[in-house]
């Protein structure tokens, strides 16, 4: 591919029929009635089953594994081991870019974490691979584990956090600030480790065809994968399909390819047929990334009239032993609040755990909680409204940069969410408002915010004989809608009707689809397909005006626009013909354009690019019990042009119930003695259920932005994750005057003596 | 899940034939079996499965009242059958509030007397457990353990048993009937789960291959139909097993004065815990508030933490005085739409306002 | 040992050659009778992913052992709708966005049918979410699935007032 259009469209000359629509999901009927086919629906022929045994052990050597055992059980046809794993062309512990992770794919007998994979079972059937596994019975060296965080002499401070970010950012004088400020916050706050748990494991069905190699399994991320698989098995790119059309959700854990993916391929390989590994929940906890714990220390100093004269936060975080991503939780605080000094700072001690990686809002989400409950106590302590007081240290330039924002309208969704909530009528003291059967009843507020990130990403345009469309690109839908957002951009590029463009996406040999992750696919992938339809629709411009036996002969290009499947004169609609026309007398089958998304590093350095939110949530806490309900959430976001509102409503209510979540539920709970996490599985570790969620709403709070790219998007995916932790936190502690500090907020905090009262 | 012999007997008789083989185990529902043989936690050698025995899921009713449950009849189905509800309604709220509607419809009334403890390290095979492996240890002791036993533990174990149907069968005075090569007997359901003391892995009074065929629910169980209920407290609204849950019966006479009192706690030890002392406190008792919180505090008596769960005493306490406030609220018309739980409650219930 | 059972799957009369006994309902649906409609998110009884109804009661097929099925009627996702004409159930799951994924969504269509079936629900979104906790939606669609029920239940029961008409 070697035609590129560059982005360089006036951003709003745009007013088509798809984009802004609330289209019904376009693969609605194939997930309504099972004929969806995910990683692990597929079954070649022969196919073989592989199960992972796991090590129980955090730290250690793996010294007997009873192979006999196994193989002696009917149907076990082979156990793969590090002494007989077929060879790979590089080192799984090699890492070349901060997107790749180091993996574990049985290179040593060495015990890194609990649940790491120390050997695989392929059989005829699931269930004899699964019984196979049992009996290896593992023996091991076991050597003591070090997990706990808290382990100041081990600390360090990384050379970046997240994927490039520092690790340290200050502005002012931050000692100063404090001196300064009349009121004072000095609050820790934890947060446990998160596992993404989406509901589909990371599946893979691997078929090897001589050097070729088929790959059935959910990636975010497939050009990526197909790279790493290339590399690890040292063969061509191109000899590498990927195929995700669905993913069961991602969340951050299916961006890179995992050990128990290319574990399934090993087997496959070692085999010679075609073999199915799927990781079982439990061991979900661990090979496949998780959100690290955090501990996090905020110190807030603010003056006589509310305002901040100092923001210090401190962020102390974990990774594994022979890996690195650490949670970027402090950077949350470089974006939100203005304050005369700020300072963000973060270290980290090593686990023996998985490595844990990108998960949804990370570092935002982590980070936000613990921001978004100081700035509720700095509110208290100043006596003001938690609202009032979060105006009052508005940001009207980037706190961290001085940037001017490329938009914000996080004042209307304070606004609009304040109305829409009620937060007028709200009690300023704690423990002061009850529901009429005597529940305590509190009101909180978070701000949410999230980056602008995009990727870079192709996409290919096609006008057929007919006049319909084809638009190609290898996105990634795990259920943030790209079946159907990026065919409404697709058809509007194009100027075609939704029902005549043909969408195609989820295979790793169409045009690079980058990575759906970081929020920023539909902006990336949307801008790449906007640029390649019109690069389609200018080159068929371009032969319109040189036919002859056009109409629209002889006029300037510029004077030609598309409309509905033709072009026409501009200034004199009667001119006009369909596309097919142009393309049968040109006696061609299709034509074909390209384009290409991706971020703009100039506007990067004029601009502070953030989508914004506010939310608001309603807990009622019985004063006996101390069991806890969310009744009510209004979050109100800003995130640019809304490509389909009825999916970025469903984006911002997934954000919203994590954070819930988060605030509540969520906790990966380690015996401190062994390192193996005791509730892995989905019924003690526990997720929001339906009943958890009572009445929730998300406003969409117009915003254009010229500047973050050409369609004006930003990103719906995380945001709502942020603000709303923060929110249920604060209205946890305004109903009940206790301000628990350790995440989630459980039972226990509401019987036990406060942990540290007001 | 190891390999094993699966048979599928007719007769009640043939049934505990098969199943007094050693290594013999039964196969209900399965929603508890299958899960812990998925985990490698059990690994029986044969399954009996008595699905198919006639008779079994059944609900039959005696002329004063009582009920007879056969063993197969499932949660759901005694749940929603309108007149088991009707007279037994913290029956059916208890077996509501639990598990979840499919499991609801698989797990059977005998299964769920059986299901075993939700303790971690018991599930986990490489964990040490005497209730799994006797004399192994037990890794709960300085391990996680903040959902476990108040009550009744001993060094051996300090597991709690999880089911909420039999806290209200255990207030209610149910009796559990047996099958066995002996013919049939019976055990009430207080006696019928043991406490640990040094052999946890024994938990009931079962002998080995015998079978519940039914419970039955006396007729005196009946006359608390009008202030019955269950309250479950838990860290999720719904679909999670109980940090403490409470059932209570009550006969209050028109001048509000309590002549008959049921208490039973469930998940706080190995076995629903019934409270007598605190039913005997509350006969004579005005209904309110003082009284209710005196129960608590009775029903709690001689309780003590296992580990990190010191805030299940206070928690249970004020469990119990609110299902008594419940119960003494009076059996609403309707379950309400979260069975057991706090939310939804009825005005001025709340103790410690 | 090689076990046969006699079973209504979707409808049809079926028998069915077990090779393990080991094998749960689910494994027998989506590895041996190629219906992969319903899916295994924790083969455990903790999300309800693999919801199907048994004698017409929505159950986990994940801790259902298919040898003790002998003589059941077994519907799945694959049943439900009428050739191309989707069940108002499904149609509503699509017209409330109730799935955003689609992995849990075979399971909550079935639970959904399972509880209109149990006819407990009343127009109550609080019964509603109660009575679709046994289903886990990690993408977070619940709003969207209380109202698809609710909408569900008032359109068959304005069909079944049409029927009795
Ligand atoms: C995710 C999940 C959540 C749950 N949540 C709850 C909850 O909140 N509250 C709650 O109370 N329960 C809960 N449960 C447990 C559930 O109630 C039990 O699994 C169920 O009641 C067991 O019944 P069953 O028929 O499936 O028993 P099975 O699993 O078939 O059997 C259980 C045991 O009982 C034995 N057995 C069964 N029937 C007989 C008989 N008639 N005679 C002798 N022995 C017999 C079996 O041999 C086996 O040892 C939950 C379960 C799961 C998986
Ligand atoms: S508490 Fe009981 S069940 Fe749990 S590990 Fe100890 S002995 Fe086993
Ligand atoms: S797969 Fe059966 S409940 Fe999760
Ligand atoms: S739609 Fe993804 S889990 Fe429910």
């Amino acid at each position: 591919m070697s035609e590129f259009v560059p982005i360089t469209a006036p951003a709003r000359q745009r007013q088509q029929a798809s984009i802004g629509q609330p289209v019904k999901r376009r693969d609605g009927v194939a997930k309504v009635t099972g004929a969806a086919t995910y990683a692990a629906d597929n079954h070649p022929k022969d196919m073989l089953h592989a199960v992972m045994a796991v090590a129980t052990i955090a730290n250690g050597r793996v010294r007997a594994l009873d192979v006999a055992a196994a193989k002696a059980h009917p149907g076990v046809v082979e156990v793969m081991t590090p002494e007989n794993r077929p060879a790979l062309a590089k080192n799984p512990d090699d890492r070349d870019n901060p997107f790749m992770f180091r993996l574990d794919l049985l290179q040593s007998d060495r015990v890194r974490y609990a649940n790491q994979p120390i050997a695989v079972v392929i059989a005829e059937t699931f269930e004899a691979a699964t019984e196979g596994a049992a009996l290896l019975a593992p023996r091991y060296d076991v050597e003591p584990a070090q997990l706990d965080m808290h382990a100041d002499s081990e600390a360090f401070v990384p050379e970046a956090v997240g994927p490039g970010a520092p690790a340290e950012s200050h502005v002012g004088d931050i000692d100063a600030g404090l001196a300064q400020g009349s009121h004072r916050v000095d609050s820790t706050y934890e947060t446990p480790a998160q596992y993404h748990n989406p509901m589909e494991p990371h599946a893979v069905v691997a078929a090897w065809e001589g050097d070729k190699l088929i790959v059935d399994t959910p990636s975010q991320a497939m050009t990526i994968a197909r790279g790493r698989l290339a590399g690890l098995f040292g063969i061509d790119a191109d000899d590498v399909l990927i195929r995700s059309p669905y993913l069961g959700g991602g969340f951050g854990c299916k961006g890179a390819l995992m050990s128990p993916q290319v574990l399934g391929i090993l087997a496959a390989k070692m085999v010679g047929r075609p073999v199915k590994l799927v990781p079982t929940r439990p061991q979900m906890y661990g090979p496949l990334g998780h959100r690290a714990p955090t501990s996090q220390t905020l110190r807030l100093g603010m003056d006589d009239a509310g305002k901040l004269t100092a923001l210090s936060h401190h962020a102390r975080t974990t990774s594994s032993m022979f890996d690195e991503f650490f949670e970027p939780s402090a950077n949350i605080s470089h974006t939100l609040y203005a304050s005369l000094a700020i300072s963000t700072t973060h270290d980290a001690v090593r686990v023996h755990t998985g490595t844990p990686m990108f998960m949804r809002g990370p570092g935002e989400a982590s980070g936000s909680v613990a921001l978004e409950s100081a700035i509720d106590e700095a509110a208290h302590a100043c006596g003001m409204d938690p609202l009032a007081f979060r105006l009052a240290n508005y940001a009207d330039v980037e706190p961290i940069s001085g940037k001017p924002f490329s938009s914000k309208r996080l004042y209307d969704c304070y606004a609009q969410g304040a109305e829409r909530f009620g937060w007028a009528k709200r009690v300023l003291a704690p423990r002061s408002m009850r529901d009429e059967n005597g529940l305590l009843v509190g009101w909180g507020l978070g701000t949410a915010t999230f980056p602008v990130i995009m990727f870079e990403a192709e996409a290919r345009a096609i006008i057929r004989a007919d006049g319909t469309g084809v638009m190609e690109t290898g996105a990634q839908d795990m259920g943030q809608g790209a079946w159907t957002a990026l065919a409404q951009i697709a058809a509007d590029s194009l100027k075609l009707e939704l029902d005549q463009t043909v969408f195609r996406a989820g295979t790793s040999d169409l045009p690079d689809g980058g990575v759906a992750g970081g929020s920023g696919h539909t902006a990336t992938v949307g801008n790449a397909i906007d640029a390649a339809g019109r690069n389609a629709i200018a080159r068929l411009i371009d032969m319109a005006v040189a036919d002859t036996d056009s109409p629209l002969h002889g006029l300037a290009a510029d004077q030609v626009e598309a409309r509905w499947g033709r072009l026409q004169a501009v200034d004199d609609g009667a001119r006009s013909e369909g596309y097919a026309d142009i393309l049968r007398r040109a006696g061609l089958r299709e034509l074909e354009g390209h384009g290409r998304g991706r971020a703009d590093a100039d506007v990067g350095e004029r601009y502070a690019m953030h989508a914004h939110g506010a939310v608001f949530a309603e807990v009622k806490v019985d004063p006996d019990l101390g069991q806890m309900r969310v009744t009510r959430m209004v979050g109100a976001f800003a995130a640019g042009r809304v490509i389909n509102p009825r999916m970025v409503e469903s984006q911002f209510f997934g954000g919203m119930i994590w954070g819930l979540g988060f605030a509540l539920h969520e906790k990966a709970e380690t015996d401190p003695r062994t390192g193996r996490i005791m509730n892995a599985n989905l019924g003690e570790y526990h997720v929001p259920t339906n009943a958890d969620v009572a009445n929730i709403e998300a406003l969409i709070v117009n915003e254009d932005d010229p500047h973050v790219n050409v369609l004006g998007i930003k990103g719906v995916g995380e945001i709502a994750v942020t603000g709303t932790a923060g929110a249920i936190a604060n209205a946890v502690w305004h109903a009940t005057s206790k301000r628990v500090r350790r995440f989630p907020i459980g039972v226990a905090d509401m019987i036990a003596e406060p942990a540290t009262a007001d | 899940m190891n390999h094993f012999d699966y048979v599928r007997p007719t007769t009640i008789e043939d049934a505990v034939a098969a199943a007094s083989e050693p290594g013999a185990t039964y196969l209900a529902g399965g929603t508890n079996l299958l899960d812990l043989m998925k985990g490698g936690a059990i690994k029986p050698a044969r399954l009996v499965d008595i699905t198919h025995l006639p008779a079994l899921n059944r609900i039959e009713r005696d002329e004063g009242g009582g009920a007879r449950i056969g063993a197969l009849v499932k949660n759901a189905g005694l749940a929603y059958d309108d007149e088991f509800a009707h007279d037994f309604p913290a029956v059916a709220e208890a077996l509501l509030a639990g598990a979840s509607p499919q499991l609801r419809n698989a797990a059977t009334v005998g299964g769920n007397l059986l299901q075993r403890t939700r303790c971690a390290y018991f599930y986990d095979p490489a964990s040490a457990c005497n209730k799994r492996v006797p004399g192994a240890g037990c890794d709960a002791r300085d391990g996680l353990n903040s959902n476990h036993a108040v009550l009744g533990f001993s060094d051996a174990c300090i597991a709690t048993q999880p089911s909420d149907f039999c806290v209200a069968l255990a207030a209610l005075d149910a009796v559990v009937e047996i099958a066995g090569r002996e013919g049939q007997r019976e055990v009430a359901l207080t006696d019928f789960h043991r406490l640990p003391g040094d052999t946890p892995h024994q938990e009931t009074r079962l002998a080995p291959g015998e079978l519940i065929v039914g419970v039955r629910l006396p007729k005196e169980a009946a006359a608390f139909a009008w202030h019955s209920r269950y309250l479950k407290v838990r860290e999720r609204t719904s679909y999670a097993f109980a940090l403490v849950s409470a059932a209570a019966a009550l006969k209050i006479d028109d001048n509000g004065t309590i002549t008959d009192a049921r208490i039973a706690m469930g998940s706080i030890a190995a076995k629903p815990w019934r409270a007598y002392d605190a039913e005997a406190g509350l006969i004579g008792s005005q209904i309110g508030i003082e009284a209710f919180a005196a129960a608590g505090r009775a029903a709690l008596a001689g309780a003590a933490p296992s580990g990190d769960n010191a805030y299940k005493i206070p928690l249970a306490q004020n469990a119990v005085a609110r299902v008594l406030a419940r119960a003494a609220a009076g059996t609403p018309r309707e379950l309400p739409a979260l069975p057991g739980a706090p939310f939804a409650t009825a005005t001025g219930e709340l103790a410690h306002v | 040992m090689s076990l046969a059972i006699q079973i209504t799957l979707n409808g049809e009369s079926r028998a069915i050659e077990l090779d393990d006994p080991r094998i749960t309902l689910l494994d027998l649906l989506r590895e041996r009778l190629e219906l992969t409609g319903t899916k295994k998110g924790c083969d455990r009884g903790q999300c309800g992913a693999c919801t199907v109804l048994v004698d017409g009661r929505r159950v986990n097929a994940c801790l259902t052992l298919a040898a003790s099925l002998e003589g059941a009627s077994v519907e799945t996702i694959e049943g439900v709708a009428d050739g191309p004409e989707l069940h108002p159930v499904q149609q509503a799951f699509i017209d409330h966005d109730g799935f955003q994924c689609g992995f849990c969504t075979p399971g909550q269509i079935m639970s959904a049918i399972g509880l209109l079936r149990e006819a407990r629900v009343h127009g109550d979104p609080e019964r509603v979410r109660e009575q679709m906790s046994g289903n886990l939606c990690r993408c977070g669609a619940y709003a969207g699935i209380v109202e698809a029920v609710l909408d569900a239940e008032r359109l068959t029961a304005r069909e079944s007032e049409r029927g009795v008409a």
